[in-house]
């Protein structure tokens, strides 16, 4: 008889740092090894080598036409690989249908059988497993408590508002205890606040179940807050593949920290690296700008980009005394946001930066206005120097 | 509500006159107690009686019958894999070429599909009867069926039937658990439509139909033209009671599997 892993009631301590990846002993429960998929002449996905760990909440995020969702739908079983292999627990899964693999699958949209009851959708894939009655019920009403939907049991899916739809499909994709859980956007139909609520929801219940998770999402909020490692993909290929802090405050290259949250790129030429430091020429007649360099640095004179996030950049009347690097410019715009205000200074050289100030003060929301001329500073470990 | 103007009104008289008058007329005469179609002499069920009487009439009556059965079974059954190999089976070799010949009988000239049909069953020298009305309905009315199945098919979200893949099924358990339950309204709207086909085709029948076995369309057309017998005009109405009724109940069907859904949606909005 089959058995499904026991479900802890109280979430157990997890292990203080949960890092499989950075362990080399670690076996990867998904692993692509040159996974290269063509659709006629166009390609999808290029090339790609990555590995996935058992019990990972992983996001693989970017615009879309990325290859994102062929990469889901190749783990999946629903597209053959052109070239290279996908291995599960070390089994290549090549020829392997969608039916025989222990993947599941949350569609973005949702996907619930029309024609059965709530109870009968997460009871469809148990069905096919032959299992004894009494397993399959037990199971159900599992998941039904899990999602907290014991109460709609009986209803058919349009009987049910957008977020219960949610949740029962997910509730049906881990019924069969799969290895590995694919999401394919499964947030997207949600209004913005539904939408955190059921983003905490799914980390609790990624937890609780220790299931594999991989999301697929355009949404980088939606992946930094759920996963805990994000893949950033563009045009097939994987840019960075990080913990969301590193992909945040240690972007691989400029399209990653552009992608990522705000960001103020600066183009220039590299001047020379002291240390940790770098600093580049970045405007005729003007002092070079610092940044954390890259490793390993590149030859003076090559072009680099300085990369720094407006929170990182303080906003000021007069010119901060000691500041590493300080640029003058005037505030043409503000973008108040309640909670944090974004000013866009221009610069002399025409340069427009973003500056964020969080506002603490009911009554100083706005100590600066449009017009006014302002000085902009920041540490030499504030920025980052991008090659290229 | 609005009020009807005059212009409404009249186009509304007419169109419905133009419609229905021809088939109140032979209603009416159904009753007629005269032998001769045309003068009235009061009100008999008489034609009625002598028409439970005609054998032929019953035998032909039963032969359409069971045609119209069993080739609106098969056609259901051959249209609905049809429709779905074309909508669902991806891109294959002559994906169009198949798509476009399947519907190619819809525009064919009935004449044209009788004749190449007779010309088959002699080839293969294959007696003409029951069987080969039914196999010459089937091939015409299949492709209606495909046309109104491949229409919901193409309407509804492929990834429902991923869905049932990826849960565990295969890809006939997933036509069978899942796509045929969704599709089933269209494929019985398919099978009606195949039937009244079948019901009320005379070419093709005639091309195909033997000695042995004549069909109600066939019937009534040859004793028409021996001159309009009450018997046919009371045939005709018991025809236009059961077609009214099929149609009657088939809308009132729909109608309230909609209203159902509505109030399910009502009461799942309240309860949430």
């Amino acid at each position: 008889m089959r058995r499904f892993p026991a479900m802890p009631q109280t979430v157990s301590s997890a292990p203080a740092v949960f890092a499989p990846w950075a362990d080399p002993q670690a076996r990867p429960l998904i692993e692509f090894r040159g996974v290269t998929k063509r659709f006629g002449s166009f390609t999808a996905v290029d090339g790609l080598d990555l590995k996935i760990y058992e019990r990972e909440f992983f996001a693989l995020l970017g615009p879309s036409g990325c290859g994102k969702t062929t990469l889901m739908r190749m783990l999946a079983g629903f597209e053959e690989v052109t070239e290279g292999q996908i291995l599960l627990e070390g089994r290549d899964l090549a020829g392997v249908p969608p039916n025989r693999r222990p993947v599941n699958m949350m569609f973005q949209s949702y996907a619930l059988f029309p024609h059965l009851s709530v109870w009968d959708n997460i009871a469809f894939g148990l069905r096919r497993d032959r299992l004894p009655r009494d397993v399959i019920a037990e199971r159900v009403e599992e998941m039904l408590k899990l999602v907290q939907l014991t109460r709609f049991a009986r209803r058919k899916p349009h009987q049910i508002s957008g977020g219960q739809k949610q949740r029962v499909a997910l509730a049906r994709a881990l019924a069969k205890a799969p290895k590995l859980l694919l999401l394919d956007e499964p947030l997207g139909a949600l209004d913005k606040k539904l939408r955190q609520e059921t983003q905490f929801e799914l980390m609790g219940i990624q937890e609780k179940t220790g299931t594999t998770f991989v999301i697929v999402t355009h949404d980088q909020e939606e992946a930094m807050t759920v996963a805990s490692r994000v893949a950033v993909m563009r045009d097939g290929r994987l840019e960075q593949v990080d913990t969301p802090d590193r992909i945040y405050e240690f972007p691989a290259n400029a399209y990653v920290a552009d992608f990522i949250g705000e960001i103020n790129l600066i183009e220039g030429r590299l001047a020379a690296v002291e240390g940790e430091t770098a600093r580049l020429h970045w405007a005729e007649g003007q002092t070079p700008l610092g940044g954390l360099a890259p490793k390993p640095a590149p030859a003076a004179g090559e072009k680099v980009t300085l990369a720094i996030r407006p929170e990182k950049v303080r906003i000021s009347s007069e010119r901060p005394a000691g500041a590493a690097n300080a640029v003058r410019g005037r505030i043409e715009d503000i973008a108040y946001l309640g909670n944090i205000s974004t000013y866009h200074v221009v610069l002399s050289t025409g340069h427009v930066l973003r500056a964020q100030t969080v506002n603490t003060d009911r009554f100083h929301a706005r100590e600066h206005t449009w017009g006014e001329d302002v000085w902009l500073s920041w540490s030499d470990s504030a920025g980052l120097v991008l090659k290229g | 509500m609005r009020r009807f103007s005059w212009f409404n009104l009249t186009s509304l008289t007419l169109g419905f006159a133009f419609l229905y008058l021809p088939m109140l007329i032979l209603i009416v005469y159904s009753f007629n107690a005269s032998k001769l179609v045309t003068v009235w002499a009061g009100f008999s069920t008489r034609w009625y009686g002598e028409l439970i009487r005609n054998e032929a009439f019953l035998d032909a009556a039963w032969v359409t019958l069971r045609v119209a059965v069993v080739s609106s079974t098969l056609a259901t059954v051959l249209g609905t894999m049809a429709a779905h190999a074309l909508v669902r089976g991806g891109r294959f070799l002559g994906r169009t070429l198949f798509s476009g010949m399947i519907y190619a009988p819809l525009v064919m000239p009935e004449v044209i599909t009788g004749l190449s049909l007779l010309l088959l069953f002699i080839a293969i020298d294959l007696d003409r009867g029951i069987t080969t009305i039914v196999l010459a309905h089937t091939t015409f009315s299949m492709c209606y069926v495909s046309v109104v199945v491949s229409s919901r098919l193409v309407s509804f979200d492929r990834s429902i039937e991923e869905a049932a893949l990826d849960l565990g099924c295969t890809p006939f358990e997933a036509f069978r658990l899942v796509t045929l339950p969704i599709i089933a309204p269209a494929v019985i709207a398919g099978w009606l439509l195949a039937f009244t086909l079948s019901l009320d085709d005379l070419v093709i029948a005639s091309f195909t139909a033997g000695p042995s076995a004549t069909t109600l369309p066939i019937k009534i057309f040859s004793s028409v033209r021996l001159g309009v017998s009450p018997e046919i005009n009371a045939l005709s109405t018991i025809l236009i009671a059961i077609v009214a009724v099929g149609v009657i109940t088939a809308s009132l069907i729909s109608k309230r599997s909609i209203a159902r859904q509505m109030q399910d949606t009502r009461a799942a909005i309240a309860g949430a």
